[in-house]
């Protein structure tokens, strides 16, 4: 085997320090190398194979800082039996992480833009570290706008950090849930419903998607009747990822392997394969 | 308020973007300024409510009752329309309105509205064109909530 298949394989023991509960069904774990060096820094939209011992791996979006090289942080949310048991983990618990993988959000090219983030559901987690990475290079952007939709207002994930981020200077944060209760004082409705409260400039725009790809593609019809270009438009693709380097194909979405094509993709990219039916 | 004033603002309203100045005359004659106290009912399910809104200011509620709760499943905020079935003149209101803040918006009365696009075909095709842009967002926004697509995945499997 190669030193670099080795690499892509060698799983590296990762200690459980945090355990936050974000919603009724997402949590967010950091975690820092048993011993060692620290972890491998990571670009924002990278993700980690992440081993739950006796129960499988899994890939998971990196949703912590780039800039914090002591720990990783993922926000995961509880829908079967591995992730089911990554979240059970407490404070102490080992697990196993490989990576991290695949492409980056383009913040070096989005530099001297506005920044439209729109996530929807657990859709934010991969987005957060661009906007980390935002708030720390002010200068470097423009304005960032987030635009984050979720199904209720109990499944908003960071709803502490979505207001302090909405204080930010340049900074616009507009939530929406699809159905909201009598507490619920904010925007009801999906995501592209927002769009009407915002002034793009299309041209000195850079937007960043990630959310069920249903949505994606409605996102993405609006920003393109708005004037944004194609190729400003990149999004975070899921498929079914087992291996993360390539090698066993499952997430293979037409000439690509999402694992290591992606998960970041130009929508350019992924234009023709977006409207493919049963693709 | 005067009446140009009040063209000055329609001119401005989304609502009427592409409209020709005749026709934004005729909706500013027509046009009746409202305020809604935070937490009014606006109008009520059911209501045989006959008023068409454009808002300026503020937040609105759509919300349709259950057994034992309330749902919120849509709002609308300052440069968006509320109660466009006024306009056809049929039944009462699908949803109950409520102002989630101090609202500030112009009023028409949907009976007048017919009888001027029945007078001038050329403002009723836009007031109706414009309307149906209205409705069609909102049936493409509907479809999408139905779809519920924040679910678990494992939820969805039917």
């Amino acid at each position: 085997m190669s030193a670099a298949a080795e690499k892509i394989l060698a799983t590296t023991l990762a200690r459980v320090v945090a355990v936050e509960r974000e919603t009724h069904d997402t949590f967010t774990l950091s975690v820092t190398p048993v011993e060692g060096e620290p972890p491998e820094p990571f670009q924002p939209g990278q993700f980690s194979m992440v081993y739950v011992f006796g129960v499988g791996e899994l890939p998971i979006s990196i949703s912590g800082d780039p800039a914090d090289t002591e720990r990783l942080v993922y926000t995961v949310r509880s829908v079967g039996q591995a992730t089911h048991a990554l979240v059970s983990r407490k404070p102490g618990d080992v697990i196993g992480v490989r990576g991290p993988f695949g492409t980056a959000w383009p913040v070096k090219e989005a530099r001297g833009k506005d920044v439209l983030i729109v996530a929807g559901g657990i859709g934010l987690a991969p987005l957060r570290p661009v906007i980390y990475h935002v708030l720390r290079n002010r200068d470097d952007y423009v304005r960032l706008i987030v635009l984050y939709g979720a199904r209720s207002p109990r499944d908003l994930l960071y709803r502490k950090q979505l207001a302090e981020w909405g204080r930010a200077p340049d900074t616009q944060v507009l939530v929406t849930v699809d159905y909201g209760g009598l507490s619920w004082r904010g925007h009801v409705g999906v995501v592209t419903t927002l769009f009407r409260q915002l002034r793009l400039h299309p041209a000195e725009t850079v937007a960043f998607i990630c959310g069920p790809e249903i949505m994606m593609r409605y996102v993405i019809r609006m920003l393109e009747a708005r004037g944004v270009a194609p190729q400003d438009i990149y999004l975070s693709m899921e498929r079914n990822m087992k291996c993360g380097a390539g090698f066993c194909g499952h997430c293979q979405l037409g000439p690509y392997f999402v694992c290591k094509d992606g998960p970041v993709f130009s929508y350019r990219q992924m234009q023709p394969w977006l409207d493919l039916h049963e693709l | 308020m005067e009446s140009k004033s009040l063209e000055e603002i329609l001119r401005e309203h989304p609502f009427l973007q592409g409209f020709k100045p005749e026709h934004i005359r005729k909706m500013a004659e027509m046009a009746l300024e409202v305020q809604f106290a935070r937490d009014q009912i606006i109008f009520r399910e059911g209501q045989e409510s006959g008023l068409f809104f454009l808002i300026l200011s503020g937040k609105v509620a759509l919300e349709v009752s259950a057994p034992g709760r309330i749902l919120r499943v849509q709002t609308l905020e300052a440069g968006e329309e509320l109660g466009w079935s006024s306009v056809l003149g049929e039944g009462g209101k699908h949803f109950q309105a409520r102002s989630l803040e101090t609202v500030r918006a112009l009023a028409f009365e949907g009976a007048r509205l017919r009888q001027a696009c029945e007078q001038d075909p050329s403002f009723g095709y836009a007031l109706m064109r414009q309307l149906l842009r209205v409705v069609a967002e909102r049936l493409q926004a509907t479809r999408l909530q139905l779809l519920d697509l924040y679910a678990p995945r494992a939820a969805k499997l039917i």
